[in-house]
């Protein structure tokens, strides 16, 4: 069954087109790697899925919804996950407050005027929240304040925090951006183990071919905002295309 | 206790003895003696503490914990105090349903102007607010003469309908705002040799109103709404990306800080039945933000101490004068208390504000936590020399 699908999707900013005629479909439980160079509309691509920005034509379909027109928490709602390229997390926050806070949009919805009884009598949601900590390895560190933790902890928790709302579809950008070899090499590993252990659809933006070629089971290419070929990462790594499109021009991967 | 854990509960202990006890500790000076112009045991004065001490709790739970900066909470104050001076007017001098009422009505503006304002975040924000506190004042001050006095401001009178209070006999006189029989002007005087203590109605009561008021605002920084506001400020983007739709959390905490101002003015119209539009100043609404900045933002015993600090100053350094600067240093040759006086005159009377500028930049510069981070310095001082003494372990302990 196809997860998400994305049809005929274009996008201007002024003068220039950044996507036009985007077709994309994911099949549900695959990992999904978009990659291209720079410039080539992958983040607007994603920006486009998750209700930051709405395309000029187009339509954007998610387990046979629609998703546009809505705004980013609804989109959230409707079982998209979304992590950033910089982890965005609760910087003044600790971490397992960090992790609390999506279990209740999970539980409560969008808004829930919950002011009267204290965040300790929430048994359900500690349990959760303990329960995804402890899955990310990170249950020692529940009482830290989260900013004050590395990046590669970052971004563990941030994808922790999307995974405590079961996702039907994660969306990573750039995961990997900015990390040693070790810190990417663990989260690699992190993702394979998150793959395994649930059924989860993963669509993944990203530079680092060796991310892709780990993960990836279908790769889609875009360049100059058009998708050039989309394939299985055994084919995509001889096509002539894509050698000169992107792959020639980082000859060091 | 009450659903708190036991930091919390000692918490509002604390404050509830403070405020209970207030009238011994703010006048420790006798009477008659030098230092009794320190004295801020008087009934006005503390019934302004817990006042303003209101206004700034629910001033803190909006920009405590959202970060959102409201320049035009005064009005909120103001409405408050119209409606509660026309229950007064209206229906009885009992001050309940004029509290009830200006709740309401305060609760009301604010989602008006809380859902238009709360389309911008930031500068924007402020400067929105700030407009439309202006506007209010503005029309308070002329347009809506008949409903808000005008320049003179909303007084009570003679033929007032007050239709609850048909029966009762003022005797000439207009009535006094009071609690089933009670006014808020009853007080009673303790003579304790050169020491006067004076227990004042209105003053409790205040306080009363004002500890459910803390204890409120503690149940909702420890709630599920409470974290959310906190990571609103945090982190508003990924908040969105995280299911949750920020707009109507950051809503709900500007009418429950509107409500709150609206308490206040509605306890400050029951002290002294008389509403005026200078109450909706912007000036107003900036001593609120100076008030939490001063005592801790997202503090929770933090704006108290603000509003306190700052209304002590309002009312005691500026009745200092020069004379009373003579006697000081009149122990001094002349030539130097003539120069002493001359130079710390400017900080005195109508000085005052010189000296709240100079201590607020002292606070933002050196204890941006304000006067709760002060406290707690101390208070590690102290921890940190007792061990020291007791034994020589190295201090490696986590800043709380």
């Amino acid at each position: 069954m196809k997860i998400l699908e994305v049809k005929d999707v274009n996008k201007r900013f002024g003068g220039l087109k950044a996507l036009s005629e985007v077709n994309l479909s994911v099949e549900e439980n695959t990992v999904h790697a978009i990659i291209g160079p720079n410039g080539a509309g992958k983040s607007t691509l994603l920006n486009c899925l998750v209700g930051k920005l709405i395309p000029d034509t187009g339509s954007v379909m998610f387990n046979g919804q629609s998703v546009l027109g809505r705004a980013p928490h609804e989109i959230n709602q409707m079982g998209i996950s979304r992590v950033f390229q910089t982890p965005e997390i609760f910087g003044d926050l600790t971490v397992m407050e960090n992790m609390m806070i999506p279990c209740f949009a999970k539980r409560d919805g969008a808004f829930e005027l919950n002011a009267i009884s204290s965040v300790q009598s929430q048994k359900d949601i500690i349990e959760h929240a303990e329960h995804v900590l402890d899955d990310m390895n990170m249950l020692d560190k529940r009482h830290m304040v989260a900013s004050a933790m590395s990046r590669g902890d970052k971004r563990r928790l941030e994808i922790g925090m999307c995974l405590s709302q079961e996702p039907r579809l994660l969306l990573l950008d750039e995961p990997t951006a900015g990390m040693a070899r070790a810190d990417t090499n663990n989260t690699i590993d992190l993702l394979k183990e998150i793959k395994s252990k649930r059924d989860i659809t993963i669509v993944i933006i990203e530079h680092d071919m060796h991310v892709v070629f780990s993960l990836a089971e279908r790769i889609t290419v875009l360049a100059q905002g058009t998708p050039l070929v989309e394939d299985t990462p055994e084919n995509i790594k001889g096509h002539p295309k894509v050698r000169e499109a992107y792959l020639g021009e980082s000859s060091g991967h | 206790m009450f659903g708190l854990d036991k930091k919390d509960t000692m918490l509002l202990l604390l404050v509830a003895a403070l405020t209970a006890l207030a009238p011994f500790l703010l006048n420790p000076f006798p009477e008659g003696s030098a230092l009794a112009q320190f004295n801020a045991g008087y009934p006005d004065l503390m019934q302004r503490f817990v006042i303003f001490g209101i206004f700034a709790i629910g001033f803190n739970i909006l920009f405590g914990l959202t970060g959102y900066l409201s320049f035009g909470h005064a009005a909120f104050l103001g409405v408050g105090s119209y409606a509660a001076v026309w229950m007064f007017k209206l229906l009885s001098m009992n001050v309940l349903p004029a509290i009830v009422l200006a709740v309401v009505m305060s609760g009301l503006f604010a989602l008006l102007i809380g859902y238009v304002s709360l389309r911008r975040s930031g500068i924007y924000f402020s400067i929105l607010t700030l407009a439309f506190a202006q506007m209010m004042f503005a029309l308070a001050y002329s347009v809506l003469t008949p409903i808000t006095g005008g320049e003179t401001g909303l007084q009570l009178a003679l033929d007032d309908p007050r239709i609850l209070d048909g029966g009762v006999e003022t005797g000439g006189n207009i009535p006094v705002p009071g609690l089933f029989g009670m006014e808020m002007r009853d007080s009673v005087q303790l003579e304790l040799g050169a020491w006067v203590f004076t227990f004042n109605f209105g003053y409790y009561f205040a306080a009363v109103v004002m500890l459910i008021a803390f204890y409120i605002a503690i149940r909702i920084f420890r709630s599920p709404f409470g974290m959310m506001l906190r990571a609103i400020k945090a982190n508003q983007q990924r908040l969105n990306y995280t299911g949750l739709n920020t707009r109507p959390y950051t809503l709900a905490a500007f009418v429950i800080s509107g409500m709150y101002a609206g308490l206040a003015g509605a306890l400050m119209a029951s002290m002294d039945p008389l509403a005026g539009a200078e109450r909706m100043f912007w000036t107003a609404s900036g001593e609120v933000v100076l008030m939490t900045i001063l005592g801790g933002v997202g503090t929770l015993i933090g704006p108290i101490l603000g509003a306190g600090a700052i209304k002590y100053m309002e009312n005691i350094i500026s009745k200092i004068n020069s004379d009373i600067l003579h006697n000081w240093f009149a122990f001094l040759p002349d030539g130097l208390e003539d120069l002493l006086v001359t130079l710390v005159y400017p900080f005195i009377g109508k000085g005052w504000h010189l000296t709240l500028g100079i201590i607020f930049m002292l606070v933002v510069i050196f204890l941006p936590g304000g006067l709760v981070e002060g406290g707690q310095r101390v208070a590690r001082l102290f921890k940190s020399k007792k061990t020291d003494s007791s034994a020589a372990k190295p201090q490696t302990e986590p800043g709380e």
